[in-house]
């Protein structure tokens, strides 16, 4: 396919004697540059008790570093007209500056400055600080919001005890009110080293002097063991049906199986069986369930990809007057019958044309989450080889509709997770 | 503190510049070719937003928007849907206050059907009973749920409470129970013979392709939609300055987070202060290291975040402060807010301060014009409002002329703390401290 030439995105490879790998793709077409850098450590690599920490950490770096005075990573950016964001995942934690081009230096220089020089400008003033501002983020993104709740007693119901997708990444309050500012100086100690990161810069640059600014800028941090980090962990799935009163108005329904891992055998075929059966108004479940039937307010359904091992969910709230034990049961019989003929070939051609498309917009960006430098540290992370867009794209070229079913029978085969989300006092709503 | 090395100058930003052509109908259509990726964006824009809305059917013109997509004269919504998602194509409507707007994006190999598709649903919509039916009580079903958004209840309450009674921006958008409740399939239809109209549309294409390719079937497609000229909409009217601060507690009992908003009506789009009041903004709320974001996040640890933003429409649109803090902090927080909208009246702002609003703003510009729908969406404003075509290219020039001067004129005419409406949706504990601060009785509402 034509479209698939766009996808290989050509960069420099280079490592660092202190072991930081360097990606650098040139991208002439808007005079932006993106500085991207991520952390191979992500909530999966906490301890029961100190959930959060990763994230918390991700907040602290912010906040100022040996040659950036508190308050100025911020303001020196939006002084240039840069914009910059992170996030904390399971598996990862991604940093990233998009500034007009002429300020890639700057956005260079930040990045080192904290990945060299952040502990030792920490005090506990802002890591307290920090800390209430998670705790406000836990509040406003989970505690106070409909369903915010759900993720979290998803994940513990998915995964048992100790495992390391069972808490939710911005962590318990309990184990936020305990966390000690050691803690975060030695998660920072461990994981925030050159040989743990990869960094990668696209936009409008010469790689030439980008590789001469990354070294003069990153060179002189010491290099150091690579601290361990999860990569593998088998799961014994274990079926659980839960219920949460909330204040919601409408009950909704999450279900959950175990499924093969990102990029793993297996991921391609549930991303489409995600897309048949919920994306878009003639997809499977929602046609039936919210426009014909109008059993449900809406409905979602996708394979949820990670490092360790992946699930895919369904997700569906009830209008009033249906229960979730109808909804259930509705959703349970058009799984199963994807799961016994597969897609036709129309719904096929649709899933894979608009995966197709989601590819190439995705290039439109040098920066932010999802742009150019951000994939090519995803696909370092997860595939082991920055440029494997065009592999990605082709798996789902690769697929039949009798492999979609398959996958679907095996995954659907497995012990669920059945958590209902129920207005306070009305437990008659829920899935038993 | 500075920094150890020199940056470049920054490169002055490239404002895209469009072609245009007319189509048979009299509708212009706003080119700007991006041949770098085979990506099309395509954007019809009509004068049929909500400010057309009967004073009783607020939600009239948002529910027409959704039918787009739900069926037309030759196949229903599920088949419609089915052959724009089988291109690979996403297909958008929307309808805000001021515009209506259909958009399509697909790749540049699927354009020509996927353009049949749009201009089908622009001239030929059904309307039909059963597809409104469904989309109304899935409006209802949502504003059951929005009792339980606090950000929902916010936004509604702040609303109604800081515009008079009857004014069109005192009413969500999307109607309300009574209103969705009274719309009928007829009203959709209706709103769409009144205010689809030739005489006011617009196209804009950006992407992977030029005129000369479009010219042909956009002429054979939109080009052969006909209509009646549609009227001007109606005027949005002023709103005077409400006597003193109104306070409103919409009680959450045992909320962990007040959800607050503190503000007023603001000033239209075409207001001679919008540069001045840009800067005043970033300064304000409009970007991270902004006054209220630092004082309430990073300084003193009440919330992930704090914004305030001037929502200019063709009418006043509100210009309010919005954030999520901890319950205790309620009281304090907006006693700071307010502290923030009163200093930036009194006080000039430095230019250490001042520079940075403004390099944030024009040299920021470039991202704006990286993707198609950015330069897509900044065409279709400058139409909607009558900026002319060439706004952006002076954008950055008069965003550089405001000094601080400037900024507390515009302050001193469009930020009124003295008379602001401040709603806190949290629990009623909050309600003693918050009418100590705000020298105000507190209305208590339960949810």
């Amino acid at each position: 396919m034509a479209a698939g030439a766009h996808l290989s995105l050509p960069y420099m490879d280079l490592t660092l004697d202190n072991g930081l790998r360097v990606l650098i793709h040139e991208e002439h077409a808007v005079p932006l540059a993106c500085v991207n850098l991520w952390y191979h450590v992500g909530s999966k690599d906490e301890v029961p008790g100190r959930t959060g920490l990763a994230h918390l950490f991700e907040h602290l770096m912010f906040e100022g570093s040996l040659n950036v005075p508190a308050g100025k990573f911020d303001q020196w950016l939006e002084q240039e007209g840069g914009v910059n964001n992170g996030s904390t995942s399971a598996d990862r934690t991604n940093y990233w500056e998009t500034v007009p081009a002429h300020a890639l230096e700057l956005a260079l220089f930040l990045e080192a400055d904290r990945l060299g020089g952040m502990l030792p400008a920490l005090t506990r003033e802002r890591f307290e600080a920090q800390r209430d501002v998670v705790r406000n983020e836990r509040r406003q993104s989970y505690e106070n919001r409909p369903y915010g709740l759900a993720s979290e007693l998803l994940s513990a119901a998915l995964y048992p005890p100790g495992h390391p997708y069972s808490w939710p990444t911005i962590g318990y309050m309990k184990d936020l009110d305990g966390m000690t500012f050691e803690d975060a100086l030695a998660f920072g100690g461990m994981h925030y080293t050159p040989p743990g990161a990869t960094l990668a810069i696209a936009g409008a640059v010469d790689a030439g002097e980008v590789e001469r600014l990354v070294r003069k800028h990153f060179g002189g941090i010491p290099g150091s063991a690579r601290a361990a980090t999860l990569t593998e962990l088998a799961v014994q799935p274990r079926a659980e049906t839960l219920v949460h009163e909330d204040d919601v108005q409408l009950p909704r329904l999450y279900l959950g199986w175990h499924s093969p891992a990102m990029y793993a055998p297996g991921d391609a075929e549930l991303d489409v069986a995600g897309v048949v059966l919920a994306h878009g108004r003639a997809a499977r479940l929602q046609h039936a369930l919210v426009h014909e039937r109008e059993l449900a307010q809406g409905v979602a359904c996708y394979q949820y990809s990670a490092l360790l091992s992946s699930t895919f969910r369904v997700v569906v709230t009830a209008r009033p007057g249906t229960t979730l034990q109808q909804l259930h049961d509705e959703v349970m019989a058009m799984l199963h019958e994807l799961a016994a003929d597969g897609p036709t070939e129309r719904e096929l051609e649709r899933a894979r044309n608009g995966i197709e498309t989601e590819h190439i917009d995705a290039l439109q960006s040098v920066g932010g989450f999802g742009g150019r430098a951000d994939r090519l540290n995803s696909y370092l992370f997860y595939a082991g080889d920055p440029d494997y867009a065009g592999r990605d794209l082709a798996r789902y070229r690769e697929l039949d509709p009798a492999g979609v079913a398959a996958r679907l029978r095996e995954c659907i085969a497995k012990p669920a997770v059945r958590l209902s989300v129920v207005p306070r006092g009305r437990t008659d709503l829920a899935v038993t | 503190m500075t920094l150890p090395f020199r940056l470049p100058a920054p490169r002055p930003v490239t404002v895209p510049r469009s072609e245009r052509f007319t189509l048979a109908n009299g509708i212009t259509v706003h080119v700007v070719e991006r041949r770098a990726l085979p990506i099309v964006e395509v954007l019809v824009v009509l004068r049929a937003g909500a400010e057309t809305d009967p004073a009783h059917l607020a939600g009239r013109a948002w529910i027409t928007g959704e039918l787009f997509a739900e069926g037309t004269k030759r196949r229903d919504g599920r088949a419609f849907g089915d052959a724009v998602d089988t291109l690979g194509a996403t297909f958008h409507t929307r309808a805000g206050w001021d515009d209506a707007a259909l958009s399509l994006h697909v790749l540049r190999p699927r354009l020509e059907p996927a353009l049949e598709l749009l201009a089908e649903a622009l001239t030929e919509p059904a309307f039909e009973e059963a597809a409104f039916a469904q989309k109304q009580r899935e409006r209802l079903a949502s504003l059951l749920q929005e009792k339980s958004e606090p950000r929902a209840l916010a936004g509604n309450a702040f609303a109604r409470t800081a515009y008079p009674a009857g004014h069109p921006y005192a009413r969500p958008l999307a109607g309300t129970e009574a209103s969705i409740g009274a719309l009928t399939a007829a009203d959709a239809a209706a709103h769409y013979r009144e205010w689809c109209s030739t005489a006011s549309a617009c196209v804009v294409v950006v992407g992977d392709t030029s005129v000369a390719e479009l010219a042909p079937v956009l002429e054979r497609t939109i080009g052969s939609w006909r209509t009646a000229l549609a009227a001007a909409p109606p005027a949005i009217p002023a709103v005077p300055l409400q006597d003193g601060p109104r306070v409103v507690l919409v009680e959450r009992a045992g909320a962990p987070q007040a959800e607050l908003r503190v503000g007023h009506p603001g000033t239209p789009r075409r207001t001679p202060a919008y540069f001045p009041l840009a800067v005043l903004n970033t300064v304000v709320g409009g970007a991270f290291t902004s006054r209220i974001n630092m004082r309430l996040r990073e300084e003193k640890g009440y919330t992930y975040g704090a914004r305030s933003g001037f929502s200019h429409r063709h009418g006043p649109g509100p210009f309010v402060v919005s954030t999520a803090v901890e319950a205790a902090a309620t009281a304090d927080s907006v006693s700071e807010i307010l502290k923030e909208l009163v200093r930036i009246r009194e006080e000039p702002v430095g230019e250490v301060e001042l520079e940075r609003a403004r390099r944030y703003l024009t040299l920021g510009m470039a991202r704006a014009f990286e993707g198609t729908s950015g330069v897509a969406e900044h065409i279709a404003e400058q139409v909607v409002y009558g900026l002319g075509d060439d706004y952006y290219e002076h954008f950055a020039e008069r965003i550089r002329a405001v000094d601080a001067v400037a900024v507390q004129a515009a302050a001193r005419a469009h930020v009124h703390p003295a008379h602001a409406t401040i709603v806190v949706v949290a629990d009623g504990a909050v309600a003693a401290e918050l009418g100590e601060v705000t020298q105000s009785p507190v209305t208590r509402v339960s949810e």
